[in-house]
């Protein structure tokens, strides 16, 4: 017991570190290694890790850092996350992070790259644009390019040469790091009360910071202990927290979700690490191309992701389904446009289906929750009672 | 009323091809005509018109939804329906609108899609726009083209050849799906030399400011200069000929050394030139243009009149390369450009028109123009040392844009740029 | 003949003028809350800054005799005292009148005590005030008419049975308005002979204070020194106050700025933009400063300026209330407490409790929430002026920093605890930095504008005189 309860304090330690020393530890540790900061949402880390470098992943400041030098960059109708972000990155906290790369997943990340390029943060910004052309010859193409430049900007830093086997090794790794996540989330679904879900967040962020060895050893201590039976079961509901997320929601937020009466036994809060459903193919001799196949046949759905031809919002019903979960809590950041431009979209769909949800904005640094507390007990309270009828609250 | 307020014959032209438009639109099932939606940034007209289908741009029916003053109510209805304050107003005004009939500005009934072309080009918010409007209409086929983001300040050959493919295996043949219609090069090779020669115009057009006083208002009136081609017409002859009328008059202005028109005749003395970054605000148009216009400022050169297309720098349709060209030129939209890039556009504007000032107009739903401006205004103003102004409004909700604030601000900064210009005359 | 200029500054919350001579000095200051009526407030604003320039002249005609005798140093602040204390006097009996009158026109069935309990408070409140005037010195605690009445009488009337309550809450709500709109014709040798006559019988009053320690030695050297000879002063005043009283103050041109400025009768070119006069205002006092933060009630403005103090570039917040002066008012209600307590106690905190809402509407909530368990409140209020400084850095940030020197100005520069958070977090940011907070930076707009109106741009720049004037 109480050596989980080291681990789980180490991964806390870790995921909220804004200082990255993890990180740095382990590029001091070693000549010419070459560290590679990436934002939200997802990236195909199998790639850095076999190119001799790390990846870290830069998730904004939280609720603890105070913004002034970032504010000076956007408009206060913009998401709070490029703020922390070029706060962190003015305050020097990422003055050993090599590059940088930004994900496609909105307009606000996407120009963020231009402004780091402008004020010549780190020593390569690329933004990769994740195509949204399905088609292996042509997406699939697209994106082994996009992969490719990555690799050239490590290469022009840490000499690497990257190899089929190397790649096919990291493939490996990832594939492990993955199924041990979805092995918690598996068991959770039956026994939440086994392990917290701010806990899981906390276990699951440790692993964007530190070398992936490290991480699949913590989640192999984690998966053994939740397969005891541990815990008390309390009488709540149990729900799936949906929400785009790239800004996140402070960790007393994440608790305090499930301190208001619901188990959360899914969630995209991390879903960059989960992004890719099953395993990728380690075996072949073109593991460029395997990640990209699987990112384009097995992504999970994300806000950032066209999906005329897979709408989500049956794949999030599906989930919904699958866990067996009363309902869906909505959390948008504020100013968020992929989470809210999506919000009528499932919404409507729900209304129509009969899924029960609730939604809610946050930012990432407000920790005050009575209001957000009232609203989802009164939503668990209220399946609870009328569990028989749709409700809509 | 002066005698400017009488229509010119590029104004006459102008309205007539959108007449037509719309007119054909409403009889779109008479013609046998197939519907096609999309955007400004990235408008495939040419590709459009090759498969002899109608196009109509939700973005266009928004502003002029706002500038008759309907959009408030069109947002309001999207709002009851789960659409966050935040996000885009044009987005909202088109649900919203939807949601109301799909009446379009004009009163008549806009039809429905029979294709959605989705051309994701430099702003996020197509994606959801489209996605959204597909659950609406279920019947309608989505077309995907994803335009890569020039993220290193670059079209590669890699970027060229993803578009170009785009549209071989997928675009077309679902284009030709839908209409029935073959895919003939030789049509579209057609359009697009005739696209180069009204890009070629244009682009003369908007060199024009350079004279002392600017003949025309790069922004105000700017957006109605772009709007044939960007609304469809490009590639035509009705646009050729709209732009060589437009430039002949503009000529004849320049000789007669008269300043820009002005919806209160002819602004007469031209007391500073402004470079200005960002939309314009729909829903007080008037009123923000009288603002500057009472006060002598003319905008020499904008950026918002580069979202159909950046052709400060050389680009233009090439017909020998007709998919290549369609690629870049969607790559080439101003909101595709990468922030360093749209500095340096900015930053050659103020320097090769002369500007005595930068000003920027942050569109809060909007964060493709939106996020970064802030840094791009310091940079400029550091650089080029000239003085820079900011201020906030919204595309097409009324509630954001409020009158006495920004006259406030533009007052000062009128009057900032009157000290300057003094004491500089001083110094000299 | 002497000429001067004028400067307006008609703000949300209160109303400035500023008299300059020839050499950019100030000669006047005039500050007033500005209510709901523009005109009212900017002359009343005129005419005490002109009564002050009055007295600023009076002061240079005698200052041999202050720097050299005490008595003249005390009878000079001390009459200023009194003469404000005259002119409240004539507003306060214009006040009582209206009271009265509307309290006898009521139908309700306890008139009487209605009448009665009226008569009692304002029986206590006037010696009360007289003698904040006159021995404590009240008039230069900036303390508006309406503040000064409503406070004593609120403070009285809770004294007061339930019953009366209402009817003399809604009493004073119906006069005090009128009364303060009031254009009231001040003869200012009138007030200056009134004054004379209420010190003679302060002075003779006096008790010979023996010096025990527990005050300064000027103090009591002062004390005696005007008990003795404030005869001579009277004299030596009575000499030159004739002449004084009927200087013409020849307002040669005048400028109007502020959030107002457009309600004002002056011809266009005579308008600036307070964000100009702000920063010429400041520059002026402080030539090296660079840039200029002014919290105003309703917005906030960053200014970066030039060394001849001509705006290179500024940054507005004008549609949120959350980093304004207004945010400051809402906190004093949500405490119930005056604007003027809120520096002293949120001074005492020994942390600063973290603030999260960004908005005020909900930072009312956020507070009640704070209370309920059990943050004191000292620290929440800190916590809250470190929320307002935090905006107003932010809106720096955007106007590209702090440049040395850094100068602070607006009302709530007069808050202690704005004024240590400004402090520390410009310091926290931008390092070294000199900063100018100076207690008179609420009169910088209208002091830019009087410059302005000296200069006249049209015709001639701070750095070269050349051109010649403009024919209009």
């Amino acid at each position: 017991m109480k050596n989980i309860d080291n681990i789980i304090n180490k991964c806390k330690q870790y995921a909220f570190d804004l200082n990255f020393s993890r990180a740095k530890q382990w590029k001091e540790s070693k000549e010419g290694r070459v560290l590679v900061g990436y934002m939200p949402i997802y990236f195909p880390r199998e790639i850095i890790h076999a190119a001799g470098a790390m990846p870290v992943g830069i998730f904004g400041g939280g609720d603890d850092k105070q913004i002034i030098k970032g504010d000076a960059y956007y408009q206060s109708y913009i998401c709070h996350i490029p703020r922390s972000i070029m706060e962190i990155a003015l305050d020097k906290h990422m003055d050993h992070i090599d590059g940088f790369i930004f994900p496609s997943i909105c307009d606000v990340i996407r120009n963020l790259s231009g402004i780091f390029k402008q004020q010549k943060i780190g020593k390569f910004v690329k933004y990769m644009d994740f195509p949204q052309n399905f088609l292996p010859e042509i997406g699939g193409v697209f994106y082994q390019q996009e992969m490719k430049h990555v690799l050239k900007y490590i290469k022009e830093l840490n000499g690497v040469e990257l190899t089929t086997e190397a790649l096919n090794h990291s493939i490996d790794l990832y594939n492990k790091n993955r199924q041990m996540i979805e092995q918690i989330y598996d068991i959770r679904q039956e026994y939440p009360w086994r392990l917290s879900i701010e806990d899981v967040y906390s276990i699951i962020r440790a692993g964007t910071v530190i070398p992936v060895e490290e991480h699949n050893e913590i989640l192999e201590q984690i998966c053994e202990y939740i397969k005891q039976d541990v815990g008390t079961p309390q009488d709540k509901i149990k729900v799936i927290v949906s929400g785009a997320f790239c800004e996140q929601p402070a960790l007393g937020l994440i608790r305090a979700v499930e301190e208001a009466g619901c188990y959360v036994i899914d969630d995209d809060y991390m879903l960059g690490s989960r992004m890719i459903l099953g395993d990728i193919d380690s075996t072949s001799d073109n593991p460029l191309e395997s990640i990209a196949i699987s990112y384009i046949k097995q992504s999970q759905f994300s806000s950032s992701i066209y999906d005329v031809h897979n709408p989500k919002e049956n794949r999030l019903a599906k989930i919904v389904k699958d866990r067996g979960a009363d309902g869906v809590v909505f959390a948008a950041a504020s100013f968020c446009d992929p989470s809210l431009l999506d919000a009528p979209i499932f919404q409507n769909a729900f209304d129509k289906m009969g899924i029960r949800y609730i939604s809610f904005q946050y930012s990432e640094n407000i920790n005050q929750y009575k209001v957000i507390k009232e609203q989802v007990g009164t939503f668990s309270d209220s399946i609870k009672l009328w569990e028989d009828e749709p409700v809509v609250v | 009323m002066s005698k400017e307020a009488q229509k010119e014959k590029s104004m006459i032209l102008q309205k007539e091809m959108v007449e037509g438009l719309f007119s054909d639109l409403a009889n779109a099932k008479e013609l046998g005509k197939k519907v096609c939606y999309t955007f400004i940034p990235g408008n495939l007209s040419e590709l459009i018109r090759t498969f002899d289908m109608l196009p109509v741009y939700p973005e266009i029916n928004a502003l002029q939804s706002a500038m008759r003053k309907k959009s408030a109510a069109y947002i309001k209805e999207a709002e009851k329906n789960a659409h966050s304050e935040d996000v885009c107003t044009y987005v909202k005004c088109d649900v919203g609108m939807l949601m109301k009939g799909n009446i379009g500005p004009t009163g008549q009934k806009i039809p429905d899609p029979d294709v959605l072309l989705l051309s994701y080009t430099g702003c996020f918010t197509f994606l959801k726009w489209f996605e959204t409007l597909k659950r609406e209409y279920p019947d309608a086929k989505v077309i995907m083209v994803h335009t890569p983001y020039q993220e290193n300040a670059e079209m590669t050959p890699e970027m060229t050849q993803y578009m170009v493919k785009q549209f071989k295996e997928e675009v077309i043949p679902q284009m030709e799906e839908v209409t029935g219609v073959k895919y003939d090069e030789a049509k579209l090779k057609e359009h697009l030399k005739l696209s180069a020669k009204a890009e070629d115009l244009m682009y003369e057009i908007f060199q024009t400011t350079k004279h002392k006083p600017s003949p025309i208002d790069a922004y105000f009136a700017g957006v109605y200069y772009i709007g044939p081609i960007n609304i469809g017409f490009r590639g035509t002859q009705k646009a050729v000929d709209y732009y060589e009328e437009l430039l002949k008059e503009i000529h004849i202005r320049i000789e007669n050394g008269q300043g820009p028109i002005t919806p209160e005749g002819e602004m007469k003395e031209e007391k500073y030139r402004l470079v200005v970054e960002g939309p314009p605000n729909w829903t007080s148009f008037r009123e923000f243009w009288k603002i500057f216009y009472d006060m002598g400022a003319v905008i020499v050169a904008s950026s918002y009149t580069k979202v159909g297309g950046v052709y400060d720098l050389g680009w233009r349709h090439d017909p020998e390369r007709p998919l290549e060209a369609l690629a870049e030129y969607c790559m080439n939209c101003y909101t595709n450009l990468n922030i360093p890039q749209r500095i340096d556009l900015l930053k050659k504007c103020i320097t090769e028109y002369d500007a005595d000032g930068y000003m920027t107009n942050s569109i809060k739903s909007c964060n493709s123009f939106s996020a970064g401006q802030l840094g791009m205004m310091r940079e400029i103003e550091d650089d080029l040392e000239v003085p820079v102004g900011f201020i906030e409004s919204d595309l097409v909700d009324p509630r954001y844009f409020s009158y006495s604030n920004i006259k406030n601000r533009l007052e000062s900064y009128f009057q900032m740029l009157e000290q300057r210009k003094k004491m500089q005359e001083e110094i000299v | 003949m002497e000429k001067y200029y004028l400067g307006i500054d008609l703000g949300s919350t209160t109303s400035k003028a500023v008299i300059i001579n020839q050499k950019d000095e100030i000669i006047g200051r005039g500050i007033t809350n500005t209510r709901a009526n523009y005109k009212v407030a900017a002359d009343i604003a005129r005419d005490e800054a002109i009564y002050d320039a009055r007295f600023t002249l009076l002061t240079q005609k005698l200052q041999n005799e202050i720097d050299s005798k005490p008595e003249f140093k005390k009878y000079m602040a001390d009459i200023r005292s009194v003469f404000q204390y005259r002119q409240f006097k004539r507003r306060m009996e214009s006040l009582e009148v209206l009271l009265n009158k509307t309290v006898s026109n009521y139908t309700y069935d306890n008139k009487e005590e209605i009448a009665v309990g009226l008569n009692r408070i304002l029986e206590t409140i006037r010696p009360h005030i007289r003698n904040e005037f006159v021995n404590e010195d009240l008039g230069s605690k900036n303390q508006f008419f309406r503040d000064i009445v409503s406070e004593r009488y609120n403070l009285e009337l809770e004294k007061e049975e339930k019953a009366l309550f209402e009817p003399l809450i809604l009493a004073f709500d119906k006069s005090i308005t009128p009364v303060e709109n009031e254009m009231v014709q001040y003869n200012f040798k009138e007030l200056v002979d009134e004054s004379m006559k209420v010190l003679e019988v302060k002075y003779e009053g006096l008790v010979e204070e023996k010096n025990d320690g527990s005050k300064e030695d000027w103090y009591y050297a002062e004390l005696n020194a005007v008990k003795n000879n404030y005869k001579n002063v009277e004299y030596t005043l009575k000499e030159h106050i004739d002449e004084i009283a009927v200087h013409d103050m020849h307002i040669t041109n005048m400028v109007g700025t502020g959030y107002g400025r457009a309600l004002l009768p002056f011809p266009e070119d005579c308008i600036k933009s307070e964000i100009l006069c702000h920063a010429f205002g400041a520059h002026a006092i402080f030539p090296n400063t660079r840039t200029v933060l002014d919290i105003g009630g309703q917005d906030t403005k960053a200014i970066q300026v030039d060394s001849h103090g001509l705006v290179t570039s500024f940054h507005m917040n004008d549609r949120c209330a959350a980093g304004c002066g207004r945010y400051l008012g809402y906190i004093a209600d949500e405490f119930g407490i005056s604007l003027n307590e809120l520096g002293p106690e949120a001074m005492k905190a020994d942390k600063e409790t973290t603030i999260c809402s960004t908005c005020t509407v909900f930072a009312g909530a956020e507070v009640k929430e704070l209370l309920h368990n059990g943050e004191k409140r000292p620290n929440i209020l800190a916590g809250l002026h470190k929320a307002i400084i935090q905006r107003a850095m932010s809106l720096i940030a955007r106007s590209g920093g702090v440049r040395n020197e850094f100068t602070f100005t607006g009302g709530v520069a007069r808050n202690q605890a704005v004024i240590k958070y400004v402090k520390q977090m410009v310091t926290e940011s931008y390092g070294d930095v000199t900063m100018n907070i100076h207690t008179d930076s609420i009169f910088m707009g209208a002091l830019g504008g009087a410059m302005f109106a000296r200069r006249n741009l049209e015709v001639d720049l701070p750095a070269k005189q050349k051109k010649m004037k403009k024919i209009i």
